[in-house]
């Protein structure tokens, strides 16, 4: 085992794990991470994906079938959970049935034996912190979704641990709450500058909150980086469809150069894409390209990519209205249109000159290869 | 009650059925309707009609040496063997529930048996295990016998409470830094207090009214008050014994509405709504 060298700025440290519940399929095929001290990380992914598991052992709850887990450079894997000082708020709260509030914030506190003035202390500031002062002595069960919610954030914080882990959070709660409590979360762990690794399967969230997103796909992290990357600058077709929304060509690639290349479509038409996946003439590619960068008539005129689009269907979103077209045989065009730049003379059916710049159409893997 | 646009006939059942809800009730409750009344009876004998009334067998029974000496030993009895059968049982119900291992569906039964087979049977197997080792004619030996009987009801009532635990809160207090211990204690134990409870009640009244495995294992130091009311029977039939079933009814009943009384205000705590 090579010496791990200790770096001040990592807290976790995740080396060649793999994770397998029956010793024949890994839910975790091979996990390499470091999380910096301060991030807000989001594990991203859909269900089955390992994301859930990855938190798991690094909350102690799995043991990894291979590989080792660090935080702080000491290894974690024979630590058993309530060693290991790491916060983590549950997707059901979790929070105790038979304590009140005050009594579920003061559990961690207790433990560590605190005195009884520092567990006070600490116990209301931790409520003030999440806004619930008021209600310390109120039961669980008294409590709506999105208060329990709160109580279990802040018990995860109380006793001020260096990490907090959180499962699906905000999951059980109505839309307008969820939003609000991302927020929330995320002026929380800005001004405590706690270490936070946040599991979603829902990209807003994860894109409005962290600094970083690790997507995961059966097992491995297919991207991480900053959800403006990870949304403008997908590395692969999964993450481009996954994060967002996003129209995709099917062609062949023809020939390379300086970083683009030139690829044929289905139907015979050529076009010029950013070469991100594509590597060499006569492979298969998988082109993406976000609804909001396609440009519709007279601005369409200076792109590199011109094509025409027959107008399939009218959808409303009250800010934006979506048209979707067919597109070099792609009946499931969709072109993000502002309500403002709407031409009222369109209608159903109608052939609409359309095109876009060759950088934001990025040369992907083949999908269906 | 009946909404406007029942037909005769749900008329008809709607009061057939609460009459037959009235008639199981009485059943159940009838041997007690007809012992308590003939522990007032002044006469020497256990029959109808009550001539007059007296409060002499009572005074018979609290005033008699065997009497007493017979509940003073189920009131040893029935305590310990319930504490024993509440550990045990508690302990096997939670490991039960929280472990997976090859043979655990054969466990349950195991545990279970005491309840199946016939109590003649256990008397007379605990007879013939406990006589080489000494455990006959000793508090000890009975109490043993009385808490194999009562486990069953433990884990019963425990696992079922268990069943709906929502096992996430033992991960929440491990992340909290309570070791697996403390857990137990500040978060399973009093979430399952209620099974816990209720078994421990089921094991006390099993080896209070125990008689078959007591008539094999007690000696005359170890009789029981079901031990002596048996004996007194088959004696002599003195209406004190109707007055020692009234006693024993009434103790029993005041348990039970504590227990339930005590269940149910922690429930009404966690539950309540603002």
């Amino acid at each position: 085992m090579p010496e791990v060298v200790p770096d001040n700025d990592v807290l976790v440290s995740f080396r060649g794990v793999q994770k397998s519940y029956d010793g024949e399929s890994l839910i975790v095929k091979h996990l390499d991470l470091d999380i910096q001290k301060g991030e807000f990380l989001t594990l991203l992914g859909p269900s089955g994906s390992g994301k859930t598991t990855c938190l798991m052992m690094l909350a102690g709850f799995e043991t990894p079938t291979h590989g080792e887990i660090r935080l702080n450079g000491a290894l974690l894997n024979h630590v058993p959970p309530h060693k290991r000082n790491i916060g983590m708020v549950f997707q059901n709260y979790a929070l105790f049935p038979h304590m009140t509030v005050g009594e579920n914030l003061a559990y961690p506190l207790k433990i560590r034996n605190f005195s009884k003035s520092d567990v006070d202390a600490k116990v209301l500031h931790a409520l003030s912190m999440v806004k619930l002062e008021k209600l310390a002595h109120r039961y669980p069960a008294q409590l709506s979704g999105g208060q329990q919610q709160r109580v279990a954030l802040a018990r995860a914080l109380v006793f001020s641990p260096q990490l907090v882990l959180m499962d699906e959070p905000l999951g059980a709660l109505d839309k307008q709450l969820r939003e609000h409590m991302q927020m929330e979360i995320k002026h929380i762990h800005d001004s405590l500058g706690v270490t936070v690794v946040y599991v979603t399967h829902d990209q807003g969230e994860a894109l409005t909150m962290s600094n970083r997103v690790a997507v995961f796909k059966d097992g491995i992290i297919q991207q991480i980086d900053s959800a403006y990357t990870l949304y403008e600058a997908p590395s692969n077709s999964f993450v481009a469809s996954f994060i967002g929304e996003n129209n995709t060509l099917e062609g062949e690639v023809l020939s390379l150069q300086d970083g683009f290349c030139h690829v044929k479509l289905g139907d015979g038409v050529g076009l010029k894409a950013k070469a991100v996946c594509a590597d060499k003439a006569g492979a298969r590619t998988t082109m993406s390209i976000r609804p909001e960068r396609v440009r519709l008539n007279g601005a369409s005129e200076q792109c590199a990519n011109r094509f025409t689009g027959k107008l399939q269907e009218f959808i409303y979103f009250g800010d934006h209205v979506r048209l979707r077209m067919e597109v070099a045989g792609n009946a499931g065009f969709i072109v993000k249109v502002p309500v403002s730049e709407l031409d009222g003379s369109w209608s159903v059916g109608d052939s609409i000159a359309l095109g876009w710049n060759p950088e934001d159409i990025r040369a992907l893997d083949p999908l269906h290869p | 009650m009946l909404p406007n646009y029942a037909s005769p006939v749900e008329k008809l059942w709607y009061w057939t059925f609460r009459l037959l809800c009235v008639l199981v009730l009485v059943f159940l409750m009838s041997p007690l309707l007809a012992i308590i009344p003939l522990s007032f009876s002044a006469d020497s004998f256990l029959v109808y009609p009550i001539k007059s009334f007296s409060w002499r067998w009572y005074a018979e029974f609290f005033g008699n040496g065997e009497w007493m000496h017979s509940l003073k030993n189920s009131f040893i009895v029935a305590p310990a063997a319930t504490v024993l059968a509440t550990v045990l049982g508690t302990l096997a119900a939670v490991g039960l529930t929280s472990a997976n291992f090859p043979g655990k569906s054969l466990l349950m039964p195991v545990l279970i048996s005491p309840m199946v087979v016939p109590v003649v049977i256990v008397g007379v197997g605990a007879y013939l295990f406990f006589s080489p080792l000494g455990l006959t004619n000793n508090y000890l030996g009975l109490i043993l016998v009385h808490a194999a009987l009562g486990v069953p009801f433990v884990v019963i009532t425990v696992s079922a409470t268990l069943s709906g635990f929502n096992t996430s809160l033992i991960k929440a207090s491990a992340s909290l830094g309570a070791s697996p211990l403390l857990t137990f204690r500040k978060v399973v134990l009093p979430l399952i207090a209620p099974g816990v409870v209720s078994g421990a009640l089921f094991a006390f009244t099993t080896s209070f009214d125990e008689v078959v495995v007591t008539l094999f294992l007690a000696g005359p130091e170890q009789v029981t008050l079901p031990r002596q009311m048996f004996s007194g029977i088959k004696e002599n039939i003195s209406p004190a014994i109707a007055a020692a079933a009234a006693v024993l009814i009434l103790f029993s009943t005041a348990l039970l509405l504590t227990l339930e009384w005590l269940r149910g205000r922690s429930e009404r705590i966690r539950t309540a709504k603002a």
